[in-house]
Parts: structure tokens; sequence; C-alpha cells
């Protein structure tokens, strides 16, 4: 297997400062805004630009839902391993609010897909936005694109791109991993 | 990679305690999901299930339909009444005949015991017991023992729970004994001796026959109906003595020095096993295990789905 850095730590730093900046350019001080965390892993992303919003850029009153998505899935029962559900924490209404969805990788679209369908449990929002940090462009199944993105990769099927985050894997990394060793 | 142990929900006997810790979690997000304002997900949208009733029920029937439909999920039901169990059908062949309707999962309830066991074997659907004569009714005491457990605020390691009533008739009795000894509680049963059973012991199950005592032991009493339809002859002298001596009301729970939790699976006779200020007081979680049940019976049908592969 070979893996390569598509992000280092201070990368992914300047990257969650531009997102935040850009969310601030379009929603300003986040009075009709909420951000929605992809559980479970858009929440560390969600988590830590709430921080960043909240403490370098001073977003007094930020609202941060997290939403798992497994009953909504359209994979249940196709899968090999069962889905395991997660919590959602939602505890504000969505109704006319500006919502942003926010993940770690947009890959074929599904996920997202099901997330606006779960959404709609919550009420009618103004409508939606999406930010992921990594948008793998080429392997797309569903017509969903971000409106806000960390960096763009194009990779193929058989690699995977994993996130590392601080509060887990004792870094802040992404990797790009192969299966198959590709020739210099 | 969790998932049940088991293919059909035929009895808590069969289940494992992680089993138990599986559907109780599912429950908990289920829980989450029916206290939004749209309280449906579209999880088992391709999958059929029937209710098959040949016995009576109100809040079980219901609350698997409910269950079923804020799962997605197609729903037929068949009550024996007014079903040709009457013109002499057998149980497999009206099965059969509702399975042909590409039915996936099969919801039953029946007067006999191990009619549910029976069925698993001779068809080709997931078969969830919704009570068996006075076998089993796992999915009740799945409700019964999240609702303990929210109730407590912990699991039920430890915790002293007592069935207080007609033990003998109750298939809630049983699957809620297999399920707290399978979480670690303790458990006593409190009633008059004719309607305790003899092998009560062999479950490792004590009887207490004083309720002023088993209350006093207990973190909470879940109380029995008596089931005056189950009884073919009189077990005890009167409902007035019954009341008497196995009667919660109002003065009995204050005077215990302490706060339990009292449970109950409904239908209530007020009056006979609780005494209405106590059904509808603060330390009565019934109308909670109404909830709790659609969640947990949720949670079972969703873990079964899952096994049912396109």
């Amino acid at each position: 297997m070979s893996r390569k850095i598509l992000l280092t730590s201070k990368e992914i730093e300047i990257i969650l400062h531009r997102l935040a900046c850009q969310l601030i350019e379009n929603h300003n001080d986040f009075s009709n805004t909420v951000l929605i965390g992809l559980q479970p892993r858009g929440t560390y992303l969600a988590n830590r630009l709430a921080e960043l919003l909240r403490n370098d850029y001073g977003i007094k009153d930020l609202q941060l839902g997290l939403l798992d998505i497994t009953f909504y899935r359209d994979d249940f029962r196709r899968r090999e391993e069962p889905l395991e559900a997660t919590s959602t924490q939602i505890d504000f209404l969505i109704e006319s609010k500006n919502v942003v969805i926010i993940d770690d990788v947009l890959y074929s679209g599904r996920s997202v897909r099901s997330a606006l369908t779960a959404l709609q449990s919550y009420g009618r929002p103004d409508n939606i936005e999406l930010l992921v940090l990594i948008d793998r462009r080429f392997s797309r199944h569903l017509p969903i694109q971000p409106n806000y993105r960390g960096r763009q990769v194009d990779a193929i099927n058989e690699e995977k791109v994993v996130v590392y985050w601080q509060e887990t894997h004792k870094e802040d990394a992404i990797y790009l991993e192969s299966k198959v060793s590709k020739p210099d | 990679m969790k998932q049940l142990s088991v293919e059909h929900l035929l009895g808590i006997k069969y289940l494992t305690k992680n089993d138990l810790e599986l559907i109780f979690e599912t429950a908990a997000h289920f829980k989450e999901v029916i206290n939004r304002p749209i309280k449906k997900v579209p999880s088992l949208r391709d999958i059929t299930i029937a209710n098959l009733f040949f016995e009576n029920s109100t809040r079980t029937k219901l609350s698997f339909e409910l269950a079923e439909k804020r799962l997605s999920a197609d729903v037929i039901n068949f009550s024996a009444g007014q079903s040709s169990v009457k013109k002499g059908e057998t149980l497999i062949d009206t099965v059969n005949n509702i399975l042909s309707m590409k039915v996936d999962i099969v919801v039953m309830r029946h007067s006999n015991v191990g009619a549910g066991i029976f069925l698993s074997n001779h068809v080709d659907a997931k078969i969830i017991n919704a009570g068996d004569g006075t076998h089993e009714h796992p999915t009740q005491a799945l409700l019964d023992s999240f609702s303990m457990r929210e109730a407590l605020n912990s699991n039920l390691k430890g915790k002293k729970i007592v069935i207080v009533g007609d033990v003998l008739h109750s298939r809630v009795a049983l699957s809620n004994i297999f399920a707290l000894q399978l979480q670690g509680a303790k458990v006593k049963v409190c009633g008059p001796t004719t309607l305790i059973p003899k092998y009560i012991s062999s479950l490792g199950v004590e009887v207490e026959t004083n309720l002023k005592k088993a209350l006093e032991w207990c973190d909470v009493a879940n109380v029995l109906r008596v089931q005056h339809e189950r009884m073919d002859i009189k077990y005890f002298p009167s409902t007035r003595e019954y009341t008497q001596l196995f009667g919660i009301n109002k003065e009995i729970v204050d005077n215990l020095g302490k706060k339990i939790v009292i449970m109950h699976p409904g239908p209530i006779n007020r009056g006979v096993e609780l005494t209405s200020d106590v059904a509808d007081s603060n330390q009565s979680i019934i109308l909670n295990q109404v909830e709790n049940g659609v969640a947990v019976r949720m949670a079972v049908i969703y873990l079964l789905a899952q096994q049912i592969k396109r």
C-alpha cells in the first residue's frame, strides 16, 4: 500500500481559516445561519470551524448541530457490514434558516443526499449550502457540488482519502492511500 | 460489527447481552427520531410487514404498526376474528398465503405457546413474537428494561426489580425475568402463591408474598395485570381481597420512605393492581413505557430488516 500526504497540519490550519472567512463573507454574524456537521466524521471539521469562528473571528451566537444520516441512507441492506447509528444533536429549528452542511470528504454525494432528506425532519430551511474539506471531483454519483471546498483532489476509485484529526489520531493530516503502488 | 445474533425475535431467552445493548442503543436513536417534528425515516421503504394478531391486542398492535410506519415499511394487518381461520384454515396455510404477497417480516401474536418458533421453522420470513400464550412477550420486556434504564439513569446491573401480581398467566413476567437477569439485575416476584409458577425458583428468582417487604426491597415495581380472561378457575377468593393484599395504593407508596419506580404493561385494572393516584403519579413511568415501546419496536424491526439482503 502506498500513501502520500495531501495536506499537512499547517495547510489544514490555513484552509480552515480560509473556509471560516468565506463563511463570514456570506453569512456575516450568523444570526440567520446554522452549521450542521454530518456524523461521524464531518463533526470534527464542524467543531473545528465553529471554534475558529467563535474564538478567532468573534462570532458570538453560532449554532452548531450534529446530524446522523444512518436511517436515511440508500445503501441499507446493500452493505456487507451493518450500519451503525450515531447521535443527532440539533436543539434548534432550521425553519427559514440558512443551513451549511459540513462534511470532511465529498465522494459519491450519497451522504449529502441523505443529509438533505434527513434535514427535512427539522423544518424547511431558506437555503442549504455544502462545505467540505476534500472534494473528490471525479467520483460523484449524484449532481451534488460543494459551495465551499478546502482542496479539490483527483483520485481514482481504488484510492482512499483518509482524514486524521488531532482528536482521533493526535495529528491533523490528510493522506491519499492506494492499495496499488503507482510507478514513478 | 454490530448486528443481532438471532434471525428472528422469538423470545428474550434466545438473545445475548450484546443483543440487548444493541437494541437499546438503536432504540435511543429512534426515540430521538420520533420526537422530531417529522417522525419518519425512509429506511424500510421496500420492506413489507404483516401484523398477524390471532389474539386481541390494542397497544401492542398499535405500537408495532406505528413503529413500522415510522420506518416507512408497507404494513398489512390481520385479525383472526375476521379471517379464514374461523373457517378452519391452518396457521401455516394462513401465513403462507400472506407471505405469497411478498411479505418480509411477520409480527405475530398467538394464544399458543411456541407459535412463533413453529412458524420460524416453516416459513421464509423474519418472525417477531408479539406474545405467544403465557410464554414470552419479548418486545414488552425490551421496552420495560429500556424504560427502567431511562428512569434509573443507569444500566440495571445490581438493581432490584420486583414483579408484582399475576405471574402465572403473564408472558410479560417471563420475558422480563430473562431480560433483567441478562443485564445483571436482581429479580423477585410477589403475588398470591396460587399465581406464582412452581418453576420460578429454578430461574433464580425469589418469591415474596408480602407486598410491603417486596416494595421496601426494590428499586422498581413492575406491576402486572390480573388476567381474569386466562383464569379457568378462581385463583384467589375475590378481587377485593387481592387488592387488599397485592394492590398498590398511595398510602403504601408514601410509607416506603424512598422513591421507587412504578411500571405497568397495561391495560391497568384501575383500583385493582394500582390505584389511579399511583398510576398517574410522578413515580409512575407507564406512559413513558408506551412511548418507548414504539422506539424499541422500531429498533427491533430495523435490526432484523438489516439482515434481509436485497
